[in-house]
């Protein structure tokens, strides 16, 4: 850095020791500021070098780029990334037609969009409706096809990310008001109601997910009419919404419980009625404090969908195994998990910082 | 709407009724419930009929039959030819097992890495919070698989085994340790113990008392721990000190004798405390962050000592805020549990699956499944809620 | 508002996926009316039935499926996979998810009888085998005692297992992994000493170990296993027409009939069995309720039996299996078709 105005500096009798300001001041405050600080400071720099030089021999020295033939990757130590030029299609979109995969792309993309749109509390008004209203059925358009000259395309060749979005997409947007129904009826007066509602969340809640989806792949045929059959990805989603229901539920009833009661209390002062006063009064508010609670359940939904591999679906994970089924291309699992692994942690990371950021901008007021 | 005259009074009637909300609260609750019964009974009665149309047989009976397949690790005796029940006991002790040692480890390693997020060592604090986001925000399933693979493919085979002591073996079957040879005395330690912890809570209660009425403090913590080791061990010795340990050794094919600790008992371990651990690290991270920074500069300005001020000040005021979230962490480690069956380890999913698969019993085994981990969770509940309602600010 | 549009979504999704499958007795009309076979298939394994690169099924189960809707509609595409696990499979194929499974099923009594299947001609003859490392110094089957052994569950194969070493009171430990690919990555790890399943699928485990020529496959094949295409009970026309589909592949072989010579053997040969086969002389398929040129169909779709092999599994593939027991009778193989006339 250029100090522009010389006159000035010789005016500063004394700089502060070389010790105390830049790098070396810098590494003084933060790695080596008691002993066993600077201890665990080499510590930790020795295990970077002896991790690291491996790690970048197999991932880039050794590693096998571009489109060859799978014997090429065998020959050599190091990651073959040749596995995912193959194979990344089928861990993206599944068993979706290799020649109508733009379709689920530019509809992952509309969706992502539309759900980073609505991240942002400047577009929380009246238009944020339409451009759902819009990009939901143009969504399901390109996915199912059938009309505009776009092929059919049943649900059954869905899978890889689409499905893994659609799965938590869809188990979120049903699961949701769901969870506030069930919420407002764990705190209803009527001991009835609450009993059910508290029966099914702690029915879902109290069980693992894939118990849940066992029943919904295994179990449900049995409970419908003999002749009537679902298909197993709805079967599945049904399994998923009545998991996120369940937790959202709790989160919606944090929000209610933390508001104080004289906000019921003045509702009911002005004579409104239940549903008039959880509208306008109550659920604004409990909704508005639950939204970082909200949103941590969404990210543990979205990592949970991954279970659906256990019933045979194809989401981002199955398909990501179903790529390691073919004989030619077999035993690269490494290269596999890293490419999906890294996939659910942008999304989820970017889900968990917006939760942090919406928890800083959401309590600004009522901070100490 | 027009409505004929000679029902007015009816409607009236109608109308008043449901103007009132205590009744109109009967109408909705019996309206619920009838809906919730009809549901159930319609399901129920599918189900009964589907059952019969396909010749399928309900009923807990083949928890009597032979199970025919073999589990690798137990904690009780099991043979293949041993009955599905038997089976089913195996796969929950195994379930119990990895999620108690799971409940503690990611408490312990959890506490640590929250602690150190708020290190003042960048380089520690950053590692820690990349620790956190890395593990949280990957799927615990993907995981499972990495340090499956890890274990099995670093790890040597048995020939080549790590003997980092002697008699203790490390391998890709496992880390194998020796047992010490059943004798009585084990027996006598294990009652000298329950008597030392016994003894260790009679003297808590008695030091409280008698600090509520004098205000004398008594060193309870190190005499309990004294009592704790010291008795088993007078024990041990009394009976005579027998130090007879069967080793495991290379037989064949693998280590026989010993404890083993297998790979995917390890890898599953692992996985689940290392997942929870970092949901755990921000939960303590928020409590240590959620105490009011008065609360220290007030109890420095008392003059108490550092580690005092966190022992005294801080940690119980956090852990209000850290007890209730922690509690569902323990309840998802649970749950996650179920996934070993993905990496082979015989829990009681991984066990019920096979017999579903070979008795075609779809309802009973995944009743099976929903009655354990529901009493889990219902047990696990109900502990931290005692235990939470021990540590509550208690307002005089 | 949003709601709304949110239920109209749900509706379409259910709309589209609820539908009114066959009761029996139906299910080839339903199948006409549908369009498409519904053909229930493994999740994925080599050769038999997994997804290629672009997502299309590929595998001789899949060819059995392809083969049975160019019979029924004269195209092999229009059928509708459904991947299914071990446990889903009898359920899937009760319930009317699915026409057929197709999924290397082990044709068992206890299958046959109490779970209402019944099964068409056999489409490969299996049986289960070991895979251990040469370093071991294991010559066969019987020096595996006290050896850990890798196993998927749920399958015969785990059954097999314990009755094969409680047969011969030998000890062993399982290590149970229920997906496919971590017990390869187990095995070799060196997590266990021997390797159980299927002998169709050891070749192609063996082929993609880093180094193929450390381990060998034993020369004891401890069990049976005939896997083939299974529909419900209940249905005896659609049966048939699954039944002499997989006659009809093998009976071509047997001719000579194959993918190429198809339309000349049609115009040209003399022989009457291959006349009455691929519809030259009608009457097979007016039997089954077909158009008479429903072989022709499967075969122009699949080639023969022995194409589909050479195909999906045979030498030249990656999972590199002789024909063996699953060449033609002729040949000294398994491979029987009952006379299509």
């Amino acid at each position: 850095m250029t100090m522009p105005n010389t006159q000035h500096m010789s005016e500063t009798s004394q700089r502060p020791p070389v010790t105390r300001v830049g790098v070396i001041g810098w590494l003084r405050a933060n790695l080596f500021n008691t002993w066993y600080n600077s201890l665990l400071t080499i510590l930790i720099l020795w295990l970077f070098y002896k991790a690291i030089p491996p790690f970048v021999d197999w991932a880039i020295l050794d590693a096998v780029w571009g489109n060859v033939e799978s014997t090429v990757c065998r020959q050599t130590d190091g990651a073959c990334w040749a596995f995912l030029y193959e194979k990344a299609n089928l861990i993206l979109f599944g068993l979706y037609p290799f020649e109508e995969q733009w379709r689920p792309t530019i509809a992952m993309i509309i969706f992502v969009s539309l759900v980073a749109l609505s991240c942002h509390p400047k577009a929380w008004r009246k238009s944020l409706i339409f451009a759902w209203v819009i990009g939901v059925p143009a969504i399901a358009i390109l996915m199912w096809g059938g009309i505009l000259g776009l092929s059919y395309v049943p649900n059954t060749r869905w899978g890889g990310l689409p499905l893994t979005l659609l799965l938590s997409g869809l188990g979120l947007m049903f699961g949701f008001p769901i969870g506030v129904f069930l919420a407002l009826g764990r705190r209803s007066n009527m001991p009835t109601i609450r009993t059910i509602c508290i029966t099914y969340i702690e029915l879902i809640r109290g069980v693992p997910l894939i118990t849940i989806l066992f029943m919904a792949s295994v179990m449900f045929p049995l409970f419908l009419p003999t002749g009537l059959t679902i298909d197993k990805l709805l079967r599945a989603q049904i399994g998923l919404i009545m998991f996120a229901s369940a937790y959202l539920a709790e989160a919606v009833r944090g929000g209610l419980q933390s508001l104080p009661s004289g906000q019921y209390e003045a509702a009911d002062s002005l004579g409104l009625s239940y549903w008039k006063k959880m509208r306008l009064i109550i659920l604004p508010q409990a909704l508005r404090i639950s939204i970082p609670a909200l949103v941590n359940s969404f990210i543990s939904f979205f990592k949970d969908t991954s279970l659906v591999i256990i019933i045979g679906l194809f989401d981002l994970m199955g398909a990501t195994k179903a790529a390691l089924t073919d004989a030619a291309w077999r035993g690269f699992y490494k290269e596999a998990y890293l490419f999906t692994a890294i996939i659910y942690f942008v999304f989820c990371f970017f889900m968990s910082k917006y939760s942090q950021y919406l928890e800083q901008r959401l309590y600004t007021g009522t901070r100490r | 709407m027009t409505v004929p005259t000679g029902v007015e009074t009816n409607r009236t009637g109608v109308a008043a009724l449901w103007h009132d909300p205590q009744a109109r609260s009967i109408i909705y609750q019996a309206v619920a419930l009838g809906l919730v019964i009809l549901a159930g009974w319609y399901l129920f009665s599918n189900t009964l009929q589907n059952l019969e149309e396909r010749n399928i047989s309900t009923g807990f009976g083949f928890l009597d039959r032979s199970a025919g397949f073999s589990i690798s690790e137990s904690l009780v005796s099991y043979e293949a030819s041993d009955t599905y029940g038997r089976a089913f006991l195996v796969g929950l002790l195994n379930t119990l097992q990895v999620a108690l040692l799971g409940i503690i480890l990611a408490t312990i390693l959890g506490t640590i890495v929250g602690i150190l997020r708020l290190s003042t060592n960048w380089l520690v604090a950053k590692l820690a919070s990349a620790y956190v986001e890395i593990l949280r925000n990957i799927p615990v399933l993907l995981q499972l698989f990495v340090w499956y693979g890890v274990i099995t493919i670093t790890l040597p085979s048995p020939r080549q085994a790590f003997e980092p002591m002697p008699g203790v073996f490390l391998s890709n079957r496992g880390f194998m340790i020796p047992a010490p040879v059943d004798d009585p005395v084990h027996g006598y330690m294990g009652i000298a113990l329950l008597l030392a912890i016994l003894l260790s809570l009679a003297l808590r209660a008695w030091a409280r008392r008698r600090q509520n009425r004098t205000g004398l403090q008594f060193p309870v913590f190190p005499c309990s721990l004294a009592m704790i080791l010291a008795l088993p061990i007078i024990a041990w010795m009394v009976g005579g000190a027998p130090v007879v340990f069967e080793l495991p050794i290379l037989e064949g094919f693998n280590f026989q004798g010993g404890i083993t600790l297998s790979p995917e008992f390890g890898a599953l371990l692992l996985g689940l405390t290392t997942y929870t651990s970092a949901f755990i690290a921000e939960i303590v991270r928020g409590g240590i962050l959620g105490v009011d920074h008065g609360q220290t500069e007030a109890a420095a300005s008392l003059g108490l000592r550092r580690v005092r001020v966190l022992r005294f000040i801080v940690l119980p005021q956090a852990l209000r805020l850290i007890v209730p979230p922690t509690t569902s962490q323990y309840l998802n480690l649970t749950k996650n549990s179920s996934l070993a069956v993905a990496i082979g380890y015989p829990d009681l999913v991984s066990v019920g699956n096979t017999t579903l698969n070979q008795t075609g019993q779809a309802i009973e085994a995944v009743t099976i499944f929903m009655t354990v981990y529901l009493s889990f969770s219902l047990a696990i509940s109900v502990f931290m809620n005692w235990y939470n309602s021990r540590i509550a600010l208690v307002e005089r | 508002m949003t709601l709304k549009s949110f239920l109209a979504a749900g509706a379409f999704v259910a709309a589209s996926a609820v539908a009114m499958p066959a009761i029996a007795g139906e299910t080839l009309d339903a199948v006409r009316d549908r369009g498409e076979l519904r053909c229930g298939v493994n999740t994925g394994l080599a050769g038999f039935s997994n997804p290629d690169s672009e997502g299309n099924w590929q595998g001789l189960d899949v060819d059995v499926c392809k083969a049975i809707a160019a019979s029924i509609l004269g195209d092999a595409d229009a059928v509708s996979y459904t991947p299914l696990t071990a446990q889903q499979r009898f359920t899937a194929l009760q319930s009317g998810e699915v026409d057929v499974l197709s999924r290397n099923t082990t044709w068992t009594l206890t299958r046959d009888t109490s779970l209402g299947l019944h099964f068409a001609p056999i489409t490969f003859y299996d049986g289960q085998g070991f895979m251990v490392r040469k370093e071991l110094g294991v010559e066969s089957v019987h020096d595996l005692d006290g050896a850990t052994i890798c196993v998927q569950p749920g399958t015969t194969t785990e059954l097999n297992l314990a009755d094969f070493f409680r047969a011969n009171e030998m000890d062993f430990e399982p290590v149970v992994i229920e997906d496919f690919e971590e017990v390869n990555a187990a095995y070799f790890a060196g997590r266990c000493d021997a390797y159980t399943t299927d002998s169709s699928g050891l070749a192609s485990v063996r082929s993609t170990a880093p180094d193929p020529t450390a381990h060998m496959i034993l020369p004891e094949i401890i069990s049976k296993e005939p896997l083939g295409p299974a529909v419900r009970q209940g249905d005896d026309e659609f049966f048939n027409i699954v039944k002499w589909v997989v006659y009809a592949l093998i009976e071509a072989e047997e001719y000579g009939v194959n993918s190429e010579n198809l339309e000349e053997m049609r115009e040209t040969s003399e022989n009457p069995g291959i006349k009455r086969l691929l519809g030259a002389e009608p009457g097979m398929g007016e039997h089954l309720d077909l158009e008479e040129d429903w072989a022709y169909n499967a075969i122009e779709a699949v080639g023969n039996y022995g194409e589909i092999f050479e195909r999906n599994v045979g030498p030249d593939t990656d999972l590199g299996l002789e024909r063996g027991i699953n060449g033609l009778w002729t040949d000294g193989g398994l491979m029987y078709a009952m006379p299509v006339r």
